[in-house]
């Protein structure tokens, strides 16, 4: 297996600005909306060259997620972004009845999810955004690893028709070497093991590719998985590895409740029922600090997950 | 009295007939807010708008939604009148499989986009004349908002930005019966001054008998010639209109009428056209 490299270093939310001025290009069709977060969210790119097609619509998330709706309805591809609380939380109702319902052609892409927003504290620090969409008929979701799949996901969602939640950070993120092409709805094995699988999603795939490597080192030899999509969940891969590893370890920025650890084992106690552990905040808020301190200390980090691992495979 | 006037009248008191019918058969829904908006939708889709019934995606058709989507049987019956599904289907209202579902669907022809829960409507509404003045179509965009569901904060979410879009191609209507579940909007949730609320959200407001054809037609008309500004109809309306037992009564905005109630209201509006008929 080859060494993995973290080559460079992104924002997500970089990748995502600079690819809406791509698709702005190619696409007449493609209408962008913000709530106020444009400089953010890195919007601001694509209002910078396409003005005309550019609406801001204010702190009003709940006008945003509907007026959307209204432009799909007319076929326009639109991406709505603000951060992943307000998109998913506050809009919910417009999102689930008027987005999801009628299947428009709405893409939401939010930033700032999960506790590496950081000093801002628990108010903006989306956890519970993928199990609010994740129950919605239509939605699909994907949470990026890194820069460039972030790209592709963008992509995607712009190619395929209807609803997508797209998951970005606030933080730069290292760009993981010898990705598989980016395939909606199939995870892959990132680095292959025998003893244990750790699937991961988003910045997590990064610390437990860390995690990986010492637990292997420990003689623990350790598969990872990253599954970008989370709706729809990629059944066969999970089916398959539930048959081959007897412990999976689940990693996400996300509340244990309704995120990646539940699709996951909603496949597994369906297929092959063998031990789930999750690495996640556990029903409970973040707080204020900076984005790696509160990795560390929600047990998120490459540490703890390889400490929860080794615990894991000795019970 | 104009012959046009006449015979919108004429089809107000037909769709009111077909309301108090698929109500009595599906046995739940709102005949208060259908009978209330009854002419309003009749005014829309029978003169003021631009619409193909055999085309219902015509890329230039004026676009209608019912935000206040429980009042949906006066739509449903309007569309069947104009051709967009066999009447048949009316009796189909809220039964399992049915085309016509309790709350709009997309799966209804005619049907824009599904509504229901409260308060989304205008912002729909706002994005399709976004899309219209994008596309450089002249078409039109009529939302029809319940009084009480003006109470929802993402309808003056819309408010503010549609007028900060200077939508002009955006006209809404407020079925103003003044009464909504729970009792009269005065006493659960005051909606007034409704003039000034909206005319400080930047918009032309233009108030009229929500039942006079004449007045309707003309406040329709007017809206048309507003430039820079979206504008809102508040259309003065009776709970349950045209049904005497009905008419201002809370308890008819979420109960279907028996069978004995069905052939007096049925009896009611069958005078109501024979007057009509005779006004020659």
């Amino acid at each position: 297996m080859k060494e993995q490299v973290m080559s460079e270093k992104l924002y997500a939310r970089d990748v995502y600005g600079k690819t809406l001025v791509e698709l702005g290009k190619l696409d007449p069709n493609v209408v962008v909306l913000d709530a106020d977060l444009s400089g953010s969210t890195r919007t601001s790119f694509f209002a910078k060259e396409f003005p005309e097609r550019f609406f801001n619509f204010g702190v009003a998330e709940q006008g945003m997620m509907a007026t959307a709706g209204g432009l799909a309805s007319s076929g326009k591809i639109v991406f709505a972004s603000t951060f992943a609380m307000f998109a998913t939380a506050r809009a919910l109702d417009q999102v689930r009845n008027t987005i999801c319902y009628n299947k428009l052609n709405v893409k939401i892409v939010a930033t700032h999810s999960g506790v590496t927003v950081g000093e801002d504290g628990a108010s903006h620090q989306a956890l519970e955004d993928i199990s609010f969409f994740r129950s919605i008929p239509n939605m699909r979701i994907i949470v990026p690893c890194d820069g460039p799949e972030a790209r592709s996901a963008i992509l995607t969602a712009h190619k395929e028709e209807g609803p997508f939640y797209i998951r970005l950070g606030r933080s730069k993120i290292p760009t993981l070497e010898s990705k598989k092409e980016f395939s909606l709805g199939k995870g892959y094995i990132v680095k292959e093991g025998s003893d244990l699988v750790i699937i991961a999603c988003g910045i997590l795939v990064n610390e437990a590719m860390q995690a990986a490597k010492t637990l292997d080192e420990k003689g623990i030899s350790t598969a990872v998985v990253n599954i970008h999509t989370i709706k729809p969940i990629d059944v066969q891969l999970i089916e398959d590895l539930s048959k081959r590893f007897s412990k999976i370890l689940v990693c996400e920025e996300h509340q244990k409740i309704g995120g990646l650890f539940s699709a996951v084992a909603e496949v597994v106690v369906g297929s092959n029922p063998v031990l789930m552990e999750s690495i996640s905040v556990n029903d409970k808020f973040g707080q204020s600090g900076p984005p790696g301190e509160l990795i560390d200390f929600y047990g998120l980090s490459a540490n703890s997950i390889a400490e929860k691992a080794a615990k894991f495979i000795r019970q | 009295m104009n012959q046009k006037v006449k015979n919108l009248k004429s089809k107000a008191t037909e769709i009111r007939k077909l309301i108090i019918k698929m109500l009595t058969e599906a046995k739940s829904g709102h005949p208060g807010g259908s009978l209330s908006s009854t002419d309003i939708i009749t005014c829309l889709f029978f003169d003021v708008m631009r619409h193909k019934p055999d085309d219902p995606n015509w890329a230039q058709r004026d676009k209608f939604h019912l935000s206040k989507g429980h009042c949906c049987p006066a739509v449903y019956a309007a569309l069947s009148l104009c051709g967009y599904f066999p009447k048949e289907e009316l009796m189909t209202l809220r039964k399992l499989g049915s085309l016509l579902q309790g709350h709009p669907d997309k799966k209804t022809p005619g049907i824009e986009v599904a509504s229901g829960s409260l308060g989304q409507g205008l912002s729909v509404c706002l994005g399709m004349a976004l899309a219209n003045r994008l596309d450089k179509i002249d078409s039109r965009v009529y939302c029809l908002m319940g009084d009480g569901e003006t109470q929802e904060g993402n309808v003056w979410e819309a408010a503010m930005a549609s007028a900060h879009y200077k939508l002009d191609n955006l006209c809404a209507i407020i079925d103003y019966n003044r009464f909504q579940i729970d009792g009269r909007t005065e006493e659960i949730m005051n909606l007034e001054p409704i003039v000034n609320k909206w005319e400080s959200f930047g918009w032309h407001v233009h108030q009229c008998d929500g039942h006079n054809i004449d007045e309707l037609l003309e406040a329709f008309a007017e809206a048309k010639t507003v430039k820079f500004k979206p504008t809102i109809i508040i259309a003065h309306t009776v709970k349950g209109k045209g049904v005497s037992f009905m008419e201002h009564v809370v308890n008819f905005h979420g109960n279907a009428p028996s069978e004995k109630e069905c052939e007096i209201a049925l009896k009611e509006l069958e005078d109501i056209e024979k007057d009509e008929s005779g006004l020659e």
